[in-house]
C-alpha cells in the first residue's frame, strides 16, 4: 500500500522534507501507525513522535490517530494552525 | 466563488458591493478584516509569511462557511485569506456576512473567524529583529471556538 505524505510549517523546516511517498509495510493502517513508521526512523524524524500538539490531515480532512489509511490516501503532518 | 486564498491584496468596499450586487433582501453586513501588526509577543515584526496547504484550505475555509450558513439564516458570505509574505498594516483576511438583520450576521462573522483560526491550515511566520520564528497557537483561540460548539 503506497500513500503520500506531506509536512507543514515548522515541522517541515525540521525535517528539511516537504514530502514523500511512502510504501507500507501489512499491518499499518491507521494515521497512529503511519506517525509511528516515521518516527522510527530515529533523528528528526523523532519529532513527529515528540510533538505533542501534532495534528494531520488525511485526504485533506482534518484526521485522528486511528483514522484508517487506504492506498493511495493522502496523508498531512503539521503544527497546529495560526492563521487569520 | 464564496471563498478565495491568494497573495493579493483585496479592496474591502469592492468586495461588499460584488457581493451585494442585484441584491434588496439585504439588511445587515457584518464585515471583519485582519491586519498585520508591528509587534507580537513582545518583538517588533518586520514582515510575516502565510504559509498554506493548497486544496485542503480552501476545503477548510468552504466547509466552515457551510457550517455557518447552517446554523444562521444568513444570505452571502465571502471569505478572503492571503498567503506568502506581507508587512505591517497589510491586510491579511476578510470575512463578509450579509444577512436579513444584524444579530445573525455578527454571530456568523464571529464563528467564521474563530472556526477559521483553529480549523483552517495556515500557520504564520514572523521575522523579528531576533530572527525568524513560527507563531505558536493560541489556547485562547481554541476557547473561542470551542464556545460555539457548547451552544451548540
Amino acid at each position: 500500500m503506497k500513500i503520500k505524505v506531506l509536512y507543514f510549517a515548522a515541522l517541515r523546516e525540521a525535517l528539511g522534507s516537504s514530502g514523500e511517498t511512502l510504501e507500507l509495510p501489512a499491518g499499518v493502517t491507521t494515521l497512529a501507525g503511519v506517525r509511528a513508521l516515521i518516527a522510527n526512523r530515529g533523528g528528526d524524524w523523532d519529532r513527529l513522535a515528540q510533538m505533542k500538539n501534532l495534528r494531520a490531515a488525511v485526504n485533506q480532512r482534518m484526521a485522528e490517530p486511528e483514522t484508517a489509511i487506504a492506498d493511495g490516501d493522502e496523508v498531512a503532518f503539521f503544527p497546529p494552525v495560526t492563521g487569520g | 466563488m464564496s471563498v478565495s486564498v491568494q497573495q493579493a491584496d483585496f479592496d474591502i468596499g469592492a468586495e461588499i458591493d460584488a457581493l451585494l450586487a442585484g441584491r434588496t433582501d439585504v439588511g445587515a453586513v457584518a464585515t471583519f478584516s485582519g491586519l498585520v501588526r508591528d509587534i507580537n509577543d513582545g518583538s517588533g515584526v518586520h514582515a510575516m509569511t502565510l504559509e498554506h496547504y493548497p486544496g485542503m484550505t480552501e476545503a477548510a475555509l468552504e466547509d466552515i462557511v457551510a457550517q455557518a450558513r447552517s446554523r444562521w439564516d444568513i444570505l452571502a458570505v465571502r471569505v478572503i485569506h492571503r498567503v506568502g509574505t506581507l508587512q505591517p498594516a497589510d491586510r491579511i483576511v476578510l470575512v463578509i456576512v450579509a444577512g436579513s438583520h444584524r444579530g445573525e450576521a455578527f454571530a456568523a462573522c464571529e464563528f467564521i473567524m474563530d472556526y477559521l483560526k483553529t480549523r483552517a491550515p495556515f500557520w504564520k511566520r514572523e521575522d523579528t529583529p531576533e530572527g525568524s520564528r513560527w507563531v505558536d497557537a493560541r489556547d485562547s483561540d481554541d476557547s473561542a471556538a470551542q464556545r460555539w460548539m457548547q451552544q451548540g
